[in-house]
């Protein structure tokens, strides 16, 4: 049953909170600024809990179940970064506090910019960015600084492999470039050939995810980058697949020049129904002066009795702040704890957990679903939801028939380059039996399919609702469950 | 640290894969490059991270151990617990982005109640899921103007009491876009709102107003909004979110858009961040909105559900056409001022907003009778409003910080004609003994 809203659970009159009695004489109100009526909900705090806690219940989440949605690397959130990032210490201190104040902070966010920058080859970061569109925005911002600042004002193309996320090609759109798509080759790499014919003066740089969408390494990566910087553009790193690689290879060793981190796929913070993210971004030594501010950086040098002083720099050239304040500070403390329980050897084992389950399940589903680019995976791979006997089958059923097995499905109909593409990243968190479980389910689907596809067409069955009418939605566009103006 | 696989496991799977050992599925990876060593402290246990925390977080002074009076942009508030005991349940706390409705349901409607509410409590017509923060969301009102106008207007103008972090992110968003002209910079950041009239034309895409400002004040900008509008230039004002339990809302007084911050409703300070950017519009806008939308709709057997709509403007499907290219709200942020607002409810939204003007109120007044001191208070204001200081606000905040205060914002950061100025706000965490507390203590840098 649905649930009701918050407004049609409201009483006239109820309330749910109290504050104390104004202690202070009283200042008249200001005639002519107060507004006439505040429609807001009067419910009971039991009311809300129990509505939000019904709602709750409506939801799929990874502490419930398996979520091996590609590309968003859906790992065990652990609860102790919940707990940390809740430590009065961090969660009352004010952006705005003198440094002197929240040296505790700084020192935080400082030793985590260092850290970002070991795992992935990178001199410099910035922990501002607020999500990892932010962070690609950031970085393409400072790639058009960079030509800029060297009077080279006719590079107004990116380049961006076809199977990119969107994100890069709008971001590019964003940022005042033009957007120029780069061919995939029959192994599931950048095609060289459409790289050189596109590379010239006007190529201000690549954006490139590697692995990329496909779940492949670039098996050719070292000579991409040395095509595009031999044309004088720069590479810029998509950090969203990053999990397959921490301890495994660092980008910046791979000459990387930007990419930007997740930390909210890679570094285990809640994904929250859709942010807070967080999206540092690490550059290479010639890019490090063209940062957005601030970053933070040592004001004074300690000594072995005193510790040195943190504080905020504002690089030379920089491109300029990104959002208020230092970035999702919140999201920063639980990464820093997530990367203090690895370790280098511990973020080895990550990445070498994702590959392997990954490919475990691959060899498990190869012989049931088509899989076109058919190699060795990292983190993901992607196979088509679509078989050859079940033509009237579309990835999309297959998707919504997983969700009658409890299963979360996959991403599906990404990346584009494959026909009825599902995309599917297991994550190093879960185990053997989950993944057996899951594979098992999919070729149960797969034989449904061919044997009682209308049972697919018309999935889910089991959920608290069925199948949306998303046409209806966006024709309608009810976006408000009560305005004054309709009682 | 959080893989599950046991050494049998582990040989089972490699087996089942075809491959001899895990470095085999590495053979992509350029050998020279590969297993870089990694220069990180040794993997800590539970236990020892948690002291490891509480030792970088003994590190700082808080605002809850001190009476604080520092906000500009940023406001301490009481969290009431029910905001908290909501957002970390799991089932909020660890799903994705609802893209597959039928298991998402709790997120949806719970975004589709947070539209509703920001949207009654601007008096705007609708509210998209939410941005990242104010900075941004006023940032990406710029943007919109833009499309809207199709790129044909180019001049922006910014209130020189506009948050002036706002001002900065704007700058970086509006940087890739041909020909912008940001004006108001200029102004007087203290002077009459009347002024920014002066600075329309028939090339302003988006005049961009604060209210409460960055000072404090509060003013009716019907006038100025009708006079930005006889130009065809949009208007945004920039909310406390706060304020709205008591003031005039911008929808009231002919506003085009109502960004704001968010962090006012429910969300602790966190240094800064994750907060949430509010951003509301007028019917008319809605297909030009940035970023997330939910609209209600119904399944195949008629039963009321929500879904993300209008997704054919978003970046995954349009691609470099898209005129943004946010992926995410601020999910769980936009949760939290959900909860908060639904439990203050009518009456006790009212009630804070107007703790916070009473107790300001006592504040200026106390500050305004004290040697030395000055309170510029020009125009009304909300819980927020500038002294004049006899010493640096640098060595009034470091006697004050001995004292046990969290003191004002230097406004010398920002204006160096305002250098001197504090920038104090109260809300309802401080009592009238702070405040007379502070007094005592402000009195005492006067006298040396």
């Amino acid at each position: 049953m649905a649930e009701a809203t918050i407004y049609e659970i409201s009483s006239k009159d109820r309330k749910g909170f109290r504050f104390p009695a104004c202690d202070v004489p009283e200042t008249p109100l200001p005639a002519g600024l107060l507004r006439d009526d505040l429609p807001m909900p009067e419910v009971s705090e039991l009311d809300v809990i129990r509505h939000f806690t019904n709602l709750s219940h409506l939801n799929y989440s990874i502490d419930s179940g398996y979520y091996p949605l590609g590309s968003c690397t859906m790992k065990y959130n652990p609860k102790i970064n919940e707990e940390v990032a809740r430590l009065p210490g961090f969660a009352f201190t004010h952006p705005l506090q003198p440094i002197e104040t929240v040296q505790g902070n700084l020192a935080m966010m400082y030793e985590l910019q260092l850290w970002l920058a070991e795992i992935c080859g990178m001199a410099g970061v910035t922990l501002q960015p607020a999500a990892g569109a932010q962070g690609e925005y950031t970085g393409v911002l400072i790639i058009r600084a960079y030509h800029q600042s060297r009077g080279d004002l006719k590079r107004n193309k990116i380049l961006i492999p076809d199977s990119a996320h969107g994100t890069n090609p709008a971001t590019s759109a964003m940022s005042g470039f033009e957007v120029l798509g780069i061919a995939t080759d029959s192994k599931g790499n950048v095609d060289l050939e459409s790289l050189k014919a596109s590379l010239d003066d006007t190529v201000a740089g690549l954006m490139l995810t590697n692995p990329n969408t496909l779940g492949l390494f670039d098996q050719n990566v070292e000579e991409v980058v040395r095509l595009v910087h031999e044309a004088g553009g720069l590479v810029y790193g998509d950090g969203a697949n990053l999990n397959a690689l921490l301890g495994i290879v660092r980008p910046g060793d791979l000459g990387f020049d930007i990419m930007h981190f997740n930390l909210h796929k890679t570094f285990s913070t809640p994904h929250g129904g859709g942010g807070p993210g967080s999206g540092p971004v690490g550059v290479a030594k010639h890019l490090v002066e063209f940062l957005p501010f601030p970053v933070v950086g040592i004001i004074e040098e300690g000594d072995e009795e005193t510790p040195p002083l943190y504080g905020f720099v504002k690089p030379e050239k920089t491109i300029g702040r990104m959002k208020s304040f230092h970035g999702q500070f919140g999201m920063m403390v639980r990464a820093y704890n997530y990367i203090s329980m690895h370790g280098p050897d511990g973020l080895r084992d990550i990445a070498e957990n994702a590959v392997l389950n990954a490919n475990y399940l691959l060899a498990r589903l190869r012989s049931t679903f088509h899989v076109p680019y058919d190699r060795i995976c990292m983190h993901e791979f992607v196979m088509e939801g679509h078989l050859d006997d079940a033509p009237d089958v579309h990835a999309l059923d297959i998707a919504k028939r997983l969700m009658d097995y409890d299963f979360h499905p996959p991403t599906n109909y990404f990346p584009l380059i494959v026909h009825e593409a599902l995309m599917i990243e297991p994550t190093e968190t879960e185990n053997k039996q989950t993944l057996d479980r899951f594979a098992d389910v999919l070729i149960k689907i797969a034989d449904e399919a061919r044997k009682t596809p209308e049972l697919l067409h018309s999935a889910p069955h089991k959920t608290p609702i069925g199948r949306l009418d998303e046409v209806r939605a966006a024709k309608e566009l009810v976006l408000c469950c009560w305005l004054p103006e309709k009682i | 640290m959080f893989t599950p696989h046991t050494d049998a496991e582990r040989e089972e799977m490699l087996r089942v894969i075809g491959v001899r050992k895990l470095d085999d599925l590495f053979a992509d990876v350029p050998i020279a490059k590969r297993y870089p060593k990694l220069d990180l402290p040794p993997a800590l246990t539970e236990i020892e991270a948690r002291l490891q925390m509480e030792e970088f977080a003994f590190g700082n002074n808080t605002a809850q151990e001190r009476a604080c009076f520092l906000g500009a942009g940023a406001y301490y508030h009481y969290t009431p617990a029910a905001v908290d005991a909501i957002i970390r349940r799991g089932e909020f706390l660890t799903a994705y982005t609802p893209y597959q409705p039928e298991v998402s349901q709790g997120t949806l409607q719970a975004i589709f109640e947070y539209q509703s509410l920001i949207a009654n409590l601007t008096g705007m017509d609708v509210s998209n899921a939410s941005h990242y923060d104010g900075a941004t969301a006023t940032a990406e009102a710029a943007v919109m103007a833009y499309h809207h106008f199709r790129g044909k207007r180019t001049r922006i103008i910014l209130s020189p009491s506009l948050n002036p972090q706002y001002r900065e992110v704007v700058k970086t968003y509006m940087g890739g876009y041909e020909g912008i002209e940001l004006a108001g910079e200029n102004l007087d950041p203290l002077g009459n709102p009347d002024d920014l009239t002066a600075l329309l034309n028939d090339n302003t895409a988006l005049l961009i107003v604060q209210y409460p400002d960055f000072f404090g004040r509060i003013y009716d900008f019907t006038t100025v909004i009708e006079k930005a509008h006889q130009f065809g230039a949009l208007v945004a004002v920039a909310v406390n979110p706060m304020a709205m339990g008591l003031l005039k809302t911008p929808g009231a007084m002919g506003a085009d858009i109502a960004v704001g911050e968010g962090q006012s409703l429910g969300l602790p300070l966190s240094f800064g961040g994750p907060y949430l950017g509010i951003f509301a519009t007028k019917k008319e806008y809605v297909r030009k909105i940035a970023g997330r939308l939910v609209g209600e709709t119904a399944d195949t057997e008629g039963r009321r559900g929500y879904v993300l709509t209008l997704t054919a403007r978003e970046q995954h499907i349009r691609r470099e056409k898209a005129t943004s290219n946010i992926c995410t709200n601020q999910g769980l942020m936009a949760l939290a001022a959900t909860v908060y607002m639904s439990l203050l409810g009518k009456n006790g939204l009212k009630e804070v907003a107007t703790l916070c003007y009473q107790k300001a109120h006592y504040a200026a007044d106390q500050i305004s009778k004290l040697d030395g001191y000055e309170v510029l208070a020009t125009a009304p204001f909300f819980h927020e409003f500038v002294v004049k200081c006899p010493q640096s606000v640098e060595e009034t905040n470091m006697h004050l910080l001995a004292n046990g205060f969290l003191g004002g914002y230097d406004l010398g950061n920002d204006y160096p004609a305002l250098s001197g100025h504090m920038l104090i706000a109260v809300t309802e965490m401080v009592s009238k003994e702070d405040i007379d507390d502070l007094c005592e203590a402000l009195k005492e840098v006067n006298n040396g």
